[in-house]
C-alpha cells in the first residue's frame, strides 16, 4: 500500500483536472494529480482541439453572447455563471503562453481561443508540474474516503503500471474524472466510464440533468474522430439516394431524427465534394488523427464515399453530472468537488448541449474555480482525521453485498450503453419503453450491486462496469421523471415543454434512486469567484 | 488498433507504455519492446505514435465500412508525428490552427444552404408552395397534374 498525502487530490487527468490541479497550486497548496491514464493523452480533449467561448471584455459584447446562449438553455442556465466562465477562460489562457505554441489568428493577432488537443494537454501538464504539482499517472481512483464527519478526506485506488495499491489522504478531493460516454467508441471517451458520478453518489453527493444526455456525433463507421471535415457533407441512404438532411444553427435534433431514419433501413455514407475548400489544405494540421482515419485505410477523404456511424457522447457532450451546490464548485458533501464533465453543465447550457466551445470554457473554468476553492477548504480545515479513520465508501465491484460471483460484464456494460444511446430510445423517449429500460438496468445494478467484484488491477474495470451501469440507471430514472420535453430532452408523450417544470431536477441514491426538482436557489457560500 | 511496436526502431523506453491513456502495453523484458497486451482496450486514438520519439509503433486502422487497412505501410510510419510537427520538422506547427472555427461555421453553412434549397424545391414539386410559384416563374411541377387529390 503507497500513501500519499496532499492538500487538494485532483481526481482526472483532462483539461479540467489541469487546470483544476494548476488553479489550486497557484495558491501554495500541496496538489496531486491522479489519474487512471497519463495526463497529456487521457480522456475526450487529448485527441480533440477544444475551441472556448470566446468574449473579449467588452459588456455589450458579453451580454449579446449570454443573451445567445439563454435563448436555447430553455430555462435553466444562470446569466452569472455565464459571465464568469466567460471571463476566467479569457484571462487563463494566456497563461499558457510559455507552454504552448499559439500561432497566429490570420488577422495579424494570437489565435487563443482554440488550442489542438495533444498540445493543450501537454502545457497544462507542463505548468501544473512547473508549479509544484505532482501528477501520478496509471493510477486509477477505486472509491473516496469518508470521515466521520460525513466530509470526503481522500481516495483510494491502484498503480496500474507498479501493481500496487495506494490511498490518498486530502484536505479536498476534486473529481474531474469526465463524463460517461458508454464506451460508445467516441474518441477519446474509452476511459470517460462515468467513475465520478458513482464515486460522489456512493459519498452522498447528488447529480443534477442526467436527462440531458441526448447527443451524438457523426463519424467514418470505423473509426470516431474529430468531426470538422464532415460539417458541409453529403449524406446517402441504403439504397444510394441523397438525404435531405436538416442543418444549421439548433436543427440538431431534426438533424439526427432524419438520420436515425436512414440509419434504420442500412448504411448510411457520407460524401465530402461540398467540403469547404481550404479544407484540403489544412485538415491535416488542424486534425492529423483524422487524415491517418482515412489514409490508413487507402481511401482520400475528399474523394472517396465512406460509411458513417453516430457515436454517442452520453454525458460527455450532454450536460448532466454531479451537482455543485455553490460558485466554488462543491458539490453538497463537504470536502468533494466537482469539474467539467464530471459535473452538470445546466449553468452554462441549460436543456442544451453546450457544444465544444461552451463544454471547453466550462471545463476550465469549473477547473480553476474548484481549484481554488478545494485549496481555501483544505487551508482552513487541514487534512482532517488520521489516516486510519478513513473509511472506504466504495461499494458495487468492490464489496458487493451478497456472494461475489462472475458476471457478465461486457454484457452488462452493453445493456448500458444501448438502453440510453440507442438513436430510437433517445430521440422518441416515452414511458413504456423508459419503465423497460429501467427494468433491465435495474437488473443489471442488481447484479452488480450483489456480486460484482474485482481485485488489484481487475478492480478497475469492474468499477467501470458498475459507474456504466448506474449512470445509465441514473439517465433513464431522470428521463422518466421529467414529464415534458425540454431541450435535448424529448418525450414523445409530453411533447410540451411545462412551464411549471422549468428548473433542474435531482438525482440520487444507489440502490433507491431518488429524485427531486432542485428548487434551491443557489448558494454562494464556501467557493469564492476569482476577482 | 495498435498494430505493431518495429523492433528495429524501439529502443525499450516505455514512453508508449506510460502514454497509452487506456493500459493497452505492458513493459517489455530487458529493455526489449513493450508488450501489446491488452490491444481491446485499444481506440485507436493514435497517441502512443505522437508519444514516441522513435517512430517505432504502428497504429493500424480496421473495422467496418470502405477501405482496406493497411498493414505498417513503410510510407505511413512516422507520418502522424510530423503531421502534428512532434519530429522538429516546423517551428510553427499550429499556423492554420485558426481556421478551425471559420471552416466549421463554412462547412455548416454550406450544409444549412443546400437544405434550404432541397425544400424551396420540393415544396414547389409538390404544388404546396405558399409563397407563390407563379410568381417565381415556375411551371407547375408534372407531380401536381398527377395528384389526385389535386
Amino acid at each position: 500500500m503507497k500513501a500519499i498525502d496532499a492538500d487538494v487530490l485532483v481526481v482526472g487527468g483532462g483539461m479540467a483536472a489541469g487546470w483544476a490541479a494548476i488553479s489550486a497550486a497557484k495558491t501554495g497548496a500541496s496538489v496531486v494529480v491522479v489519474d487512471k491514464g497519463f495526463m497529456g493523452t487521457s480522456g475526450v480533449t487529448a485527441p480533440a482541439g477544444p475551441n472556448h467561448w470566446w468574449v473579449p471584455p467588452d459588456t455589450a459584447q458579453r451580454e449579446a453572447a449570454i443573451r445567445r446562449r439563454l435563448e436555447t438553455a430553455f430555462g435553466l442556465a444562470d446569466p452569472e455563471w455565464m459571465e464568469r466562465i466567460i471571463d476566467i477562460t479569457w484571462r487563463s489562457i494566456p497563461e499558457l503562453d510559455p507552454y504552448y505554441p499559439f500561432s497566429g489568428d490570420g488577422k495579424g493577432g494570437l489565435f487563443r481561443s482554440g488550442l489542438r488537443g495533444p498540445e493543450y494537454v501537454r502545457a497544462l501538464r507542463r505548468y501544473a508540474t512547473d508549479l509544484g504539482v505532482r501528477v501520478l499517472d496509471h493510477h486509477p481512483v477505486l472509491e473516496l474516503l469518508g470521515r466521520r464527519d460525513g466530509s470526503v478526506g481522500g481516495a483510494g485506488g491502484y498503480d496500474r503500471l507498479g501493481g500496487v495499491s495506494w490511498r490518498a489522504r486530502a484536505g479536498a478531493v476534486i473529481l474531474a474524472t469526465g463524463g460517461c460516454g458508454f464506451r460508445s467508441g467516441l474518441i477519446g471517451s474509452y476511459s470517460n466510464t462515468g467513475d465520478g458520478y458513482l464515486m460522489g453518489v456512493e459519498a452522498g453527493a447528488d447529480l443534477s440533468g442526467m436527462e440531458f444526455c441526448v447527443s451524438y456525433s457523426i463519424s467514418p463507421a470505423w473509426l470516431s474522430t474529430r468531426t470538422l471535415p464532415y460539417t458541409g457533407a453529403r449524406y446517402y441512404d441504403a439504397s444510394g439516394a441523397e438525404i435531405d438532411v436538416p442543418a444549421g444553427a439548433n436543427r440538431t435534433r431534426e438533424h439526427l431524427l432524419v438520420l436515425a431514419d436512414a440509419f434504420r433501413a442500412g448504411p448510411v455514407h457520407a460524401d465530402l465534394h461540398e467540403a469547404p475548400k481550404a479544407l484540403r489544405g489544412v485538415v491535416r494540421q488542424i486534425q492529423p488523427a483524422t487524415v491517418a482515419a482515412f489514409e490508413r485505410r487507402g481511401l482520400d477523404m475528399f474523394r472517396d464515399r465512406f460509411e458513417v456511424k453516430l457515436f454517442g457522447e452520453g454525458t460527455i457532450r450532454g450536460t448532466g453530472g454531479l451537482r455543485i451546490v455553490d460558485t466554488g464548485c462543491a458539490t453538497s458533501v463537504p470536502g468533494l468537488f466537482a469539474a467539467g464533465d464530471a459535473a452538470t453543465r445546466e449553468h452554462i447550457a441549460g436543456a442544451t448541449s453546450g457544444g465544444g466551445a461552451q463544454n471547453a470554457a466550462w471545463a476550465l473554468s469549473s477547473g480553476v474555480l474548484s481549484g481554488q476553492a478545494a485549496a481555501a477548504l483544505a487551508r482552513r480545515q487541514g487534512k482532517g482525521a488520521p489516516d486510519a479513520a478513513l473509511e472506504p465508501l466504495g461499494r458495487a465491484g468492490l464489496r458487493p453485498a451478497g456472494g461475489s460471483r462472475a458476471v457478465d460484464r461486457k454484457a452488462l456494460q452493453k445493456a448500458a450503453g444501448d438502453e440510453i444511446l440507442d438513436l430510437d430510445k433517445a430521440l422518441r423517449r416515452r414511458a413504456d419503453g423508459l419503465e423497460a429500460s429501467a427494468r433491465t438496468l435495474e437488473d443489471g445494478w442488481t447484479e452488480i450491486s450483489q456480486h460484482l467484484r474485482g481485485d488489484g488491477r481487475d478492480a478497475v474495470a469492474a468499477r467501470e462496469t458498475a459507474a456504466m451501469v448506474a449512470t445509465a440507471r441514473w439517465c433513464n430514472a431522470a428521463a422518466l421523471a421529467r414529464t415534458e420535453s425540454r431541450g435535448m430532452h424529448v418525450r414523445e408523450d409530453f411533447p410540451r415543454t411545462d412551464p411549471r417544470l422549468a428548473c433542474r431536477q435531482i438525482v440520487g441514491g444507489l440502490d433507491r434512486i431518488r429524485i427531486r426538482p432542485d428548487g434551491a436557489r443557489q448558494e454562494k457560500t464556501g467557493g469564492k469567484t476569482i476577482g | 488498433m495498435i498494430e505493431d511496436i518495429l523492433s528495429e526502431r524501439c529502443t525499450g523506453c516505455n514512453a508508449c507504455v506510460v502514454a497509452c491513456p487506456d493500459h493497452v502495453l505492458d513493459p517489455g523484458v530487458a529493455d526489449g519492446p513493450p508488450v501489446i497486451a491488452r490491444v481491446e482496450q485499444c481506440q485507436t486514438c493514435f497517441l502512443c505514435e505522437l508519444h514516441c520519439a522513435h517512430d517505432a509503433i504502428y497504429v493500424a486502422v480496421e473495422g467496418p465500412g470502405a477501405g482496406t487497412t493497411l498493414h505498417h505501410p513503410e510510407a505511413l510510419i512516422g507520418r502522424l508525428r510530423h503531421d502534428y510537427g512532434w519530429d522538429g520538422s516546423t517551428s510553427d506547427p499550429l499556423r492554420d490552427f485558426w481556421q478551425l472555427g471559420p471552416l466549421l461555421r463554412e462547412g455548416l453553412e454550406i450544409s444549412a444552404a443546400r437544405h434550404a434549397r432541397r425544400q424551396t424545391r420540393a415544396l414547389k414539386e409538390a404544388g404546396t408552395g405558399q409563397e407563390g410559384d407563379d410568381a417565381a416563374g415556375y411551371p407547375p411541377a408534372k407531380a401536381v397534374t398527377d395528384d389526385p387529390t389535386a
